[in-house]
């Protein structure tokens, strides 16, 4: 397995082997170690036991009563109760569970009295919603850049000048300017356009999370336009030979011939790019999407549990990448045994 | 068939080179024609101008009838006409040898899957390597894949096949087994243009042996005047060099 890589310097005492391990655990062990330490030193009290209900929580749902009045039946209704409250604001039936109340029949209310109070079923979190709508943005995204950075590499490797030109001008110009500001424009700019016109045509508003994945799909597409490019440009003119000279058009040499062989070969920069994507999705919390960084600040303003929600929030963002970039070796791995 | 009239072709890149200098030869139907010449004649590029991968500067080539430097004439039905094989075989090495074969069929000719598989199998068959048809190229020997380039260039039923070199990349032992189906082919009567320096197949098959050398035809014959009896210089220099 380790035969192809280079045999200059490698450590052939198997003692030696353990010994840098061991150096390594060691290091690891130091950074955490210190980073305990120094919250340590500054009185941070780590309250993990906090972090699930981000993630998993039961709502706690109470029913106050809506006018004078009086508990008319309280009836089993399999295993929940039934209770019947007729008041002056109308007579309504709570469906709750048993022990969830402390009434008997006859009791009299009040307004705002409460009813029943009991813990609802489990709803996800902000941070899961948050995990969700990157997951989501990522995904959606990088469909689109795909579908992009084919169509612009096609254009750019093309003799057509309005192909080939718009094809440069887009890299140049999306490649040139903050992605932070493409957001904007895109939001503020772009949507609030977009927006007025729809409603002026009795069209509903597009929500932000739309014009968040244009703009992540068209900075991530010209990045992809010259990653397809260089792909294109990577296969041997001899393919393009063999396939003319059969009678296939350009486009079919395109599709069937050039495009196919180079994806493969631009699968790497291609994952580098969507992985660069997910992560870029963490600025679209600038236009009130709440992506999962934006659900771990305001996951924060409420819990004040500043250290562990950011260590967490950085722990899934490496854990999507990770997973993504694990996907791509093994698609790269599928593909290289042809 | 074709009908080459007065071409020229200079490279300019890297640096100019005169390639075709006023270049006119026909190839009857069912013609064998074997290039001759040094390395950097422009036989290759001779060959190449046939189907249009070259274009030249001036003059005309009529492929049965058509300018196929016209711009009003769709070279696609033209080179589907025209079967071609190259010395670095060229084969697509995400399909495959099946799918080398098939694909323009389905793609050029519309063919319908029944019959394009049994075409496939056949030429397979043909060039002896049916057994491969599921392997990938780069699974195969160099004259397998060479046999493979035939069967796909074939399977276009083209009037005229045309051979750049088709031997020139093998290792020895292999080259045999190419030049038995390209002498199989010739036999049946295929218009073949062949740029080779197989003496043998030269003078088993071929009906011509056209020599080039700076860009030019400086000779032309049948094979056993050609390599018996040259009249020019040039040629006799080259001969003896290769032989």
């Amino acid at each position: 397995m380790e035969q192809n890589v280079s045999n200059i310097k490698r450590l052939s005492n198997p003692i030696a082997y353990v010994f840098s391990v061991c150096g390594y655990v060691a290091l690891l062990f130091l950074v955490i170690g210190s980073v305990y330490y120094a919250t340590v030193a500054v009185d941070y009290q780590w309250r993990w036991f906090k972090v699930p209900k981000y993630f998993m929580y039961q709502q706690a749902i109470t029913l106050y009563a809506e006018g004078y009045g009086e508990i008319d039946t309280i009836a089993a209704n399999k295993d929940k109760v039934d209770i019947l409250v007729t008041t002056d604001a109308g007579d309504r039936t709570y469906t709750v569970p048993r022990d969830s109340f402390d009434w008997v029949e006859g009791d009299m209310v009040s307004p705002g009295d409460v009813i029943a109070s009991y813990e609802g079923g489990w709803k996800p979190g902000i941070l899961a919603r948050g995990l969700w709508v990157t997951l989501k943005i990522s995904f959606l995204s990088t469909i689109f850049g795909i579908f992009l950075g084919i169509v612009g590499g096609v254009a750019r490797v093309s003799d057509t000048p309005v192909l080939k030109w718009s094809a440069i001008t887009y890299v140049e110009v999306i490649r040139g300017s903050p992605l932070l500001v493409q957001i904007m424009i895109f939001y503020f700019v772009l949507g609030t356009t977009m927006n007025n016109i729809l409603m002026m045509n009795g069209i509903p508003k597009l929500h932000p999370e739309w014009y968040g994945i244009m703009a992540l799909s068209v900075f991530t597409g010209a990045y992809v336009v010259e990653i397809v490019r260089a792909g294109i440009e990577s296969i041997h003119p001899g393919q393009v030979e063999a396939a003319r000279s059969s009678g296939m058009t350009y486009f079919q040499c395109m599709f069937y011939i050039i495009l196919p062989q180079a994806l493969r070969t631009i699968l790497p920069p291609l994952a580098g790019q969507f992985i660069n994507l997910i992560k870029d999705s963490s600025l679209l919390g600038m236009i009130s999407i709440r992506e999962l960084t934006k659900a771990t600040r305001e996951g924060i303003t409420t819990s004040l549990q500043t250290f562990e929600l950011w260590i967490l929030c950085a722990i899934l963002y490496l854990l999507m990448t990770f997973t993504l970039s694990m996907c791509v070796q093994y698609l790269e791995r599928r593909t290289a045994t042809k | 068939m074709i009908e080459v009239n007065h071409i020229y072709k200079t490279f300019y890149v890297p640096h100019e080179v005169k390639a075709l200098v006023d270049v006119s030869n026909k190839i009857e139907a069912g013609e064998v024609v074997v290039v001759i010449g040094p390395s950097g004649s422009g036989k290759s590029t001779f060959l190449r101008c046939l189907n249009r991968l070259e274009t030249a500067e001036h003059g005309q080539i009529l492929v049965d009838g058509v300018d196929i430097f016209d711009p009003k004439t769709d070279i696609n039905t033209v080179r589907a006409e025209m079967g071609m094989v190259f010395q670095s075989f060229n084969l697509y090495p995400h399909l495959t040898v099946h799918g080398n074969v098939t694909l323009a069929q389905k793609l050029v000719r519309k063919r319908h899957k029944k019959e394009r598989e049994e075409k496939t199998m056949m030429l397979l068959e043909k060039v002896g390597i049916a057994a491969k048809a599921k392997a990938w190229p780069s699974n195969l020997s160099g004259g397998q894949q060479q046999r493979v380039a035939i069967a796909r260039a074939l399977a276009m039923d083209p009037k005229i096949m045309l051979f750049d070199e088709p031997t020139s990349a093998l290792d020895p032992e292999m080259i045999g087994e190419v030049l038995d189906v390209m002498k199989a082919l010739a036999k049946e009567g295929m218009t073949m243009v062949c740029v080779t320096h197989e003496m043998g197949f030269a003078r088993e098959v071929a009906d011509r042996v056209i020599f080039m050398d700076e860009g030019m035809i400086v000779e032309e014959g049948t094979p056993e005047k050609f390599y018996q009896n040259p009249s020019h210089d040039r040629t006799k220099l080259f001969l003896k060099q290769i032989l």
